[in-house]
């Protein structure tokens, strides 16, 4: 299935984006990406990007202040997501411009979207970004 | 803009960040969500906008953390509506807080049906995005059909095909039986076709699966991926919107290979040529480059290509290179490589053939568990599972114990399981599987599991060779003074069987084994306890003539158990007590246990267990599936291995007492093992003979060290150490047999390791002896690490302890040969009797070639290893001081010739020692009144009191007063003081060894000093 989730947290721990590809109940959420968030946060920069954790593969990125965090399986490539991650921001980027924790904070639905058109069903649907951002624009258009 | 419109989300968001607490954020929240609530219960005056804005926020209190459990209808509600935004808002909020069973999506399903055969494209794609994430069986049931054309359909744009390549995808996973896929292979042919790369990415997504379940019919597409992978490599046709940092759509390059590992060959050998140019290009032309994101792409291709290679490669055309690559890469700096190559190179174990050349990297993959990085050393851990075979397992299970002291608490129960698994699958012989495990239960004992010590009772039981080993083990771990439980039942239950097997040796008759096994007893649980209770009652049955003393001991216990609340142990303490009055018609009933059916280890079954959530395709699990355990079967490979039984090298443990009685009752040990090695299935197996010789004399003639200690008593001492020191001094120059020359002084190490624990005591060319030392009170764990440094194995290995008077000292057994590059621990248990400076000396030789190599080592087991710093008040020092009065209780010596230090070099080095400097008790600060205890088995813990008056005219002497409750520790202190005192503590420069002996005061300062107090209490 590929990707399981997707995780924007900033340092101290606060969500800010959260997708899920599986079901899992609210409590199942919390306890894991404080899990996680716990994990990743005291690693440094010396160490690798991938975390396992439980049945997941962490696959993690730090921007500034903001850590993303995509758990997978075992049918995907560590860095290709590594660099999906860094695809999402440069969308991110070039919609918003110099995008910062607080665009996706107070754009929680484009951020939304932008991620909708990249992944779908736990699956990279798209990787061009001006593919991504159209229906974006279509949005702002409305 | 969507939210610039939404000016209650924004100030919401805002009052969010802004709680300074969670507690704040809990009120705010329920605050909005009771507004929301209340919102939506007069919905009729809702307009499609407000009911927008009001979803986002319930979606952003669940992102926060918080439970929404109404409202889910108005975001369903969305969904139906006319305009795009809120169209928008619904399917997406609702595809996040509903999951596929939810009763509400029933109600959509219409309406999302009605979006996706519309003819408005944006609609369609909303809609197939949220049944692709959510859609459960009724949407398969519904929309399938619909799905399917419009993902093949040609007036189809592609932004709505690639939406539903992975809504079929979903459906397609979720009910197999519903969503046909009959004949759909030419059509996921046709879809290969396609140029827009978007709906390829998502098209190959949907291949995998369908590739995964039944390959033989989609071959057809086979040829077609090759062709993606040409265009994407060659940059053939790539827009560069699909180009990430001059690399061709690399997700959909790692996604194509990927469905090719799904194929189990390729057979069209065209197909595989191209194919194999691509990889070849993929593996050669992967530069390191500056750019992060680019090195990331380009390697995350490369790592596809190289599990693609080690899939498809039968021929191993490009392995070597592959093998190379990774070998390259588990060394690198850049952490996320290494990560990689470590868990590659797992995966290419799978691959046969290779295994030899991957053990060429086992020193790196070594060091990768001791990786700054946990994910890194999880990767190094598995690896090292995987590749573990007969010819490294000791390397490995030894590098895995070592890691088990200082591993994190959540790898330690898995390691613990790995190395347990490996010692019984690959041990070269049974003892070293015994050890292996207790070594993991005194290390770790809270993450070895049951499974792990009934495995290794089973499999004792099975092998009686190895009973009076394990019984041998079972009783030294017993004299540790704190074990783990686990390790109390093990031992229990091993010499309640065979603890008479051990009968004549020192320590072990029946009421000995019974004493040290009950000591536990007060500090373990229920369920330890049932076991000691049959313990007690097998050492009882085993004790023949039976020992009134004993029985009365063991009966009373088990009438006191008998009203224990516990069922088990009542029901133990009841039955043992009336089959023990049996006599002799018990002994049936608490005969040996007989041996276990052979079985499939259990803890294999849980390692498999375990591993259910990890890669499907690992190694690991693999491996574990096809080689069941073989550890039943060692025993038979013994003269295949080269490695001789345990029986025979039982005895290469020296008595601590040079008796008369002592040598006898070594005598009938010898006897006894001679016997059991007649057992031995083995018919020939020189080795037993020639220790056996070796030794006899030995025990009896003693060793010119040994002799000369027997003669002396406690207060002899100094002579006796004088001795020792001198033979040792020939020996290594008067040894001509020795052309192996040590490397750095042993002098030296061996008064470095005085004062630390663990260091080097001996090198050689050849053999690195390392020594790794715990004190606790008066005893002692000293393992020795015999390390053989070379590619040859180290024969002949005799360790021979002289203990002197004072020492008692049990070294475990040595085995008789050290395999190439390996490394053995030999556990050396120490007891101190009493005060004295002699020296033990292990007395070891080995063969190297044509070498013999003997040396005489004194061992770092001197008097200041018994201290324990104490400090002490001026309430308590003064009173003590004055009742030591005089000689020989309190003795006092001029010291010259001091080596020149300062007082606070001084007091550091007392500190060391470990001695307690107490400032401030002697008003004179050139002064220093130091205090320490003493532990010996004679004197117990005994305080020393030592004060030190220096003159800071002449820094070069001083005069010590040293006093303590026996008159032996004082002198022997004192002695001791003075050696470190000195400029070299040699044999020359020792003091003439003149019988304690009073000096007066007389130091003129003596009187006038400011602390006349203390002066004064000097007689």
């Amino acid at each position: 299935m590929g990707i399981r989730f997707i995780l924007m947290v900033n340092k101290q721990g606060q969500t800010r984006l959260a997708q899920y590809y599986e079901y899992l109940t609210i409590e199942e959420r919390r306890a894991l990406e404080g899990e996680i968030v716990r994990k990743c946060l005291t690693r440094t920069e010396q160490q690798c990007s991938f975390v396992e954790h439980r049945k997941y593969k962490i696959v993690y990125r730090r921007y500034a202040s903001l850590f993303f965090m995509v758990g997978i399986d075992n049918e995907e490539n560590e860095l290709a997501i590594l660099e999906f991650i860094h695809l999402v921001v440069e969308t991110m980027d070039r919609h918003f411009g110099n995008v910062c924790e607080l665009d996706i904070m107070f754009h929680l639905e484009k951020a939304h979207f932008m991620l909708e058109e990249m992944v779908m069903n736990g699956c990279i649907v798209e990787t061009s970004k001006s593919s991504i951002l159209t229906p974006i624009q279509l949005m702002d258009r409305a | 803009m969507a939210l610039s419109g939404m000016r209650g989300l924004s100030v919401f968001i805002s009052d969010i960040r802004n709680c300074p607490n969670k507690e704040q954020e809990r009120l705010r929240v329920d605050k909005e969500l009771g507004n929301v609530r209340t919102r939506f219960k007069n919905e009729k005056g809702l307009t499609h906008y407000e009911k927008k804005k009001y979803v986002w926020k319930m979606l952003y209190i669940y992102m926060l953390g918080y439970d929404v459990d109404f409202g889910h209808m108005e975001a369903v509600s969305l969904i139906s509506a006319p305009k795009y935004p809120e169209k928008q808002v619904g399917y997406i909020v609702t595809a996040c807080l509903l999951n596929e069973n939810h009763d509400f999506l029933r109600l959509a399903i219409n309406a999302i049906r009605n979006d996706v055969i519309g003819r408005n494209e944006t609609f369609q794609c909303l809609a197939l995005t949220l049944v692709g994430n959510i859609g459960g069986r009724e949407f398969a049931e519904s929309l399938a059909p619909d799905v399917q054309k419009l993902l093949i359909s040609s007036s189809c744009r592609p932004l709505v095909r690639k939406k539903a390549a992975l809504c079929l995808l979903r459906l397609y996973r979720k009910n197999p039986d519903v969503v046909i896929v009959d004949g759909w292979s030419d059509r996921m042919a046709q879809l290969l076709d396609e140029r827009d790369l978007g709906v390829l990415t998502s098209s190959m997504s949907l291949l995998v699966a369908l590739v995964a379940n039944n390959h033989n019919a989609y071959w057809i597409c086979l040829p077609k991926c090759v062709k993606i992978l040409e265009r994407l490599s060659r940059n053939n046709d790539v827009p560069q919107e699909y180009t990430y940092y001059g690399i061709p759509s690399p997700w959909l390059q790692v996604k194509t290979m990927r469905a090719l590992q799904y194929f189990p060959t390729i057979e069209d050998p065209n197909t595989r040529r191209s194919l194999f140019e691509v990889l070849q290009r993929i593996l050669m032309g992967t530069d390191v480059v500056k750019n992060v994101n680019k090195n990331n792409a380009s390697h995350a291709v490369l790592f596809e290509a190289l599990a693609l290679v080690m899939h498809l490669d039968a021929e191993k055309e490009m392995m070597s290179q592959c093998v190379a690559l990774l070998g390259k890469f588990i060394a690198v700096r850049e952490p996320n490589i290494r990560y990689l190559g470590l868990e590659n190179m797992t995966r290419m174990l799978m691959v046969s053939d290779v295994q030899d050349i991957i053990k060429r990297h086992q020193a790196q993959i070594i060091t990768s568990l001791k990786d700054p990085d946990i994910s890194i050393r999880r990767r190094a851990l598995d690896l090292l599972y995987g590749m573990c075979d007969v010819s490294n397992a000791k390397d490995i299970v030894e590098e895995l114990l070592q890691y088990l002291s200082t591993a994190d608490f959540t790898m330690r129960e898995e390691l613990s399981l790995k190395a347990a698994i490996l010692a019984e699958k690959f041990a070269p012989d049974l003892s070293w599987y015994v050890d292996v495990i207790l070594q993991l239960i005194d290390k770790a004992g809270d993450f070895v599991s049951d499974d792990i010590w009934f495995r290794v009772v089973q499999i004792v039981t099975n092998n009686e060779d190895l009973q009076p080993y394990a019984a041998v083990k079972a009783r030294e771990y017993l004299d540790k003074p704190a074990i783990h439980e686990t390790m109390v039942k093990v031992s229990a239950y091993i010499l309640g069987e065979y603890s008479h097997l051990l009968a004549k040796r020192p320590g072990c008759n029946p009421q000995e084994i019974f004493s040290i096994i009950h000591e536990k007893l007060p500090t373990v649980s229920n369920s330890t306890i049932a076991i000691l209770l049959s313990t007690y009652a097998k050492i009882l049955m085993h004790t023949q003539p039976p020992d009134p003393q004993l029985q009365n001991q063991i009966w009373a216990i088990f009438h006191k158990y008998e009203s224990c609340i516990d069922a088990e142990i009542q029901q133990r303490a009841v039955e043992y007590f009336t089959l023990s009055r049996k006599g002799a018609a018990s002994v049936d009933i608490m005969a040996e246990m007989p041996k276990f059916p052979e079985r499939q280890s259990a803890l294999l079954k849980k390692a498999e267990d375990t591993e259910a959530d990890t890669a499907e395709q690992s190694a690991i699990k693999l491996r574990a599936q096809q080689q069941t355990s073989n550890a039943l079967v060692v025993t038979d490979q013994h003269p295949a291995n080269g490695y001789p039984p345990v029986s025979q090298l039982g005895l290469v443990k020296v008595p601590s007492i040079s008796t008369v009685d002592r040598n006898s009752e070594d005598q009938g040990v010898t006897q006894a093992n001679g016997t059991l090695s007649v057992v031995d299935p083995q018919p020939l197996e020189p080795s037993v003979d020639v220790l056996g010789d070796l030794l006899g004399p030995l025990r009896i003639d003693g060793p010119p060290g040994a002799a000369a200690q027997s003669d002396h008593n406690l207060i002899s001492g100094p002579e006796g150490a004088t001795y020792v020191e001198e033979t040792l001094a020939l020996a290594p120059v008067g040894d001509q047999t020795n052309n192996v020359q040590p490397i750095g002084s042993i002098a030296e190490r061996f008064q470095d390791l005085c004062l630390k624990d663990s260091g080097v005591l001996y090198e050689d060319p050849y053999i690195q002896i390392g020594i790794k030392a715990e004190w606790r009170a008066h005893h002692g764990l000293l393992l020795l690490f015999l390390g053989n440094k070379n590619t040859a194995p180290l024969v002949s290995v005799q360790a021979l302890i002289l203990p002197p008077s004072h020492l008692k000292i049990e070294l475990s057994l040595v085995p008789e040969t050290i395999p190439p590059r390996a490394q053995v621990q030999c556990p050396l248990e120490i007891i101190n009797l009493g005060p004295s400076r002699d020296v033990a000396v292990l007395d070891f030789s080995y063969k190297f070639g044509t070498d013999v190599v003997n040396v005489k080592l004194r061992l770092p087991a001197v008097l200041n290893k018994f201290l324990q710093p104490i400090s002490v008040s001026a309430e308590e020092f003064f009173p003590q001081w004055r009742s030591l009065s005089g000689p020989p209780l309190k003795l006092q010596d001029v010291v010259r010739g001091v080596r020149p230090m300062s007082l606070a070099e001084m007091a550091n080095l007392f500190t060391i020692f470990p001695l307690t400097v107490s400032p401030g008790l002697d008003p004179n600060a050139n002064n220093l009144v130091v205090s320490t205890t003493f532990y010996s088995e004679r004197t117990r813990a005994m305080l020393c009191l030592v004060r030190i008056e220096t003159d800071p005219a002449d820094r070069t002497q001083l005069r010590m007063t040293v006093a303590s409750g026996d008159p032996t520790l004082t002198f022997e202190l004192k002695e001791f003081l003075k050696e470190q005192l000195v400029s070299i503590p040699t044999i020359s420069q020792r003091p003439a060894t003149a019988p304690p002996q009073v000096q007066p005061t007389t130091s003129p300062t003596a009187l006038s000093d400011p602390g006349a107090m203390l002066a004064g209490l000097l007689h």
